[in-house]
């Protein structure tokens, strides 16, 4: 039940896009039509999923304040907690340039549709906000941190799939020429973000 | 001289790395609630591109290409590290510091000191590149502040904290409008940003 309530929350109420604004740099260049969209999506969900976790037990095990009292008592005050943003992004980065080599390896048709998306995804800050998330959260088990990771990557797929379906309609549509394109896409985003807010509320 | 003038004004105008380039809206638009925030937010991305871009300008002809995007990653990591320890170490701007949560950390992935990095100063001089990286922060802070200014004095009727509203006109039934405090205002605010900009300036739009 509290997994259902966590992955309810991650995708709606606390949507990385609407709620926190995170990955908005590629949210907005890839979401020209669904085709391309869905792929980054999909992607991130991938991500995600992997980074998380790996993230939270580096951040239990090693980088907590105390968490090295495992290894040995006499490690039990020291806090490396300063370290996680180069360890986080590090660790994103090398498993994205690993995911990369996997797809181009066994998906070599996914691989060419992503192309350079797929790298761009190290710099897209839904990720690196998840994990710093995820340290904020304080999550007891690794369960929870997998769940977050999927709901939080499923509301980014989600968002922007439906931004790409009203941006692919509204290239027919008569808009004001400062407004074109950047304009019009942001005011769209702005509307959305004030739908999603009937979520707020929400507990389960 | 007037190369150096060029790259420094470019990011403040006609390359504004958010009303024209769009980059760095993800760590930007969450902290324009108040204009404090915003300006701690505003000067540390631009310490961080300056710095940052200074560096991987020295670094540039010993970065392997494979894997550069790495090694910039960690450059701007670090610095990022910095100014979030220097944030910390004071009083005054602890209080600050904990208001941006995540964001903060965020300016690694802030795409505009990336982008700053892969289009100038891995192919220019430091000084060039330094200035480049400091300007682009400033027309990113920019915009920051505006956005901030309409969103504190419609949403809480003051700025930087002071009352700015008369209580006079509070009595006569104004009141502050809850819609520009939700974060999708930000986002129309800056659709209005712009809208604004490129009817200004007619080479900027789009077809």
């Amino acid at each position: 039940m509290e997994y259902i309530s966590l992955f309810v929350k991650s995708i709606f109420v606390d949507n990385m896009i609407f709620a926190y604004f995170l990955g908005m740099c590629s949210y907005l260049a890839v979401s020209k039509n669904v085709k391309t969209a869905n792929g980054l999506g999909i992607a991130v969900i991938g991500v995600l999923l992997i980074t998380l976790p790996v993230n939270y037990l580096l951040n239990t095990y090693f980088l907590k304040p105390g968490a090295m009292a495992w290894i040995d008592p006499s490690f039990a005050d020291v806090d490396l907690s300063f370290l996680s943003f180069i360890i986080f992004i590090a660790v994103i980065a090398a498993i994205t340039q690993l995911v990369e080599m996997l797809v181009e390896k066994f998906a070599p048709s996914l691989y060419s549709s992503l192309g350079i998306y797929l790298p761009l995804i190290a710099v897209n800050c839904a990720i690196l906000g998840g994990s710093l998330f995820m340290q904020q959260r304080d999550f007891v088990n690794i369960g929870q941190p997998v769940v977050y990771a999927l709901g939080s990557g499923i509301g980014w797929y989600l968002a922007i799939v439906c931004l790409a379906a009203i941006r692919e309609k509204m290239s027919y549509s008569n808009v004001p020429a400062g407004l074109k394109g950047t304009g019009i896409t942001f005011i769209t985003v702005g509307l959305m973000g004030l739908a999603f807010m009937i979520f707020m509320g929400i507990t389960l | 001289m007037g190369k150096m003038k060029d790259t420094f004004v470019t990011p403040l105008l006609k390359g504004n790395p958010i009303t024209v380039l769009v980059l760095g809206i993800c760590s930007s638009l969450a902290v324009t609630v108040e204009l404090k925030g915003a300006l701690v937010m505003a000067l540390s991305v631009t310490i961080v591109t300056g710095l940052s871009s200074l560096v991987c300008s020295l670094l540039r002809n010993t970065i392997p290409n494979r894997v550069r995007i790495i090694i910039q990653l960690v450059v701007v990591s670090l610095m990022v590290i910095l100014v979030d320890q220097f944030l910390k170490a004071f009083e005054s701007t602890y209080a600050i510091d904990k208001s941006l949560s995540v964001y903060i950390g965020l300016i690694i992935t802030n795409c505009i000191v990336m982008g700053r990095i892969e289009a100038f100063a891995l192919g220019n001089k430091p000084f060039p590149s330094l200035v480049d990286g400091l300007a682009s922060g400033m027309g990113y802070g920019a915009i920051l502040l505006i956005v901030a200014f309409f969103r504190e004095l419609l949403g809480s009727g003051t700025l930087f904290g002071y009352q700015v509203i008369p209580e006079a006109l509070y009595n006569a039934g104004y009141v502050n409008n809850g819609l520009v405090i939700l974060p999708p205002f930000a986002l129309i605010l800056l659709g209005c940003i712009i809208w604004v900009h490129r009817s200004l300036d007619k080479e900027l739009q789009e077809k």
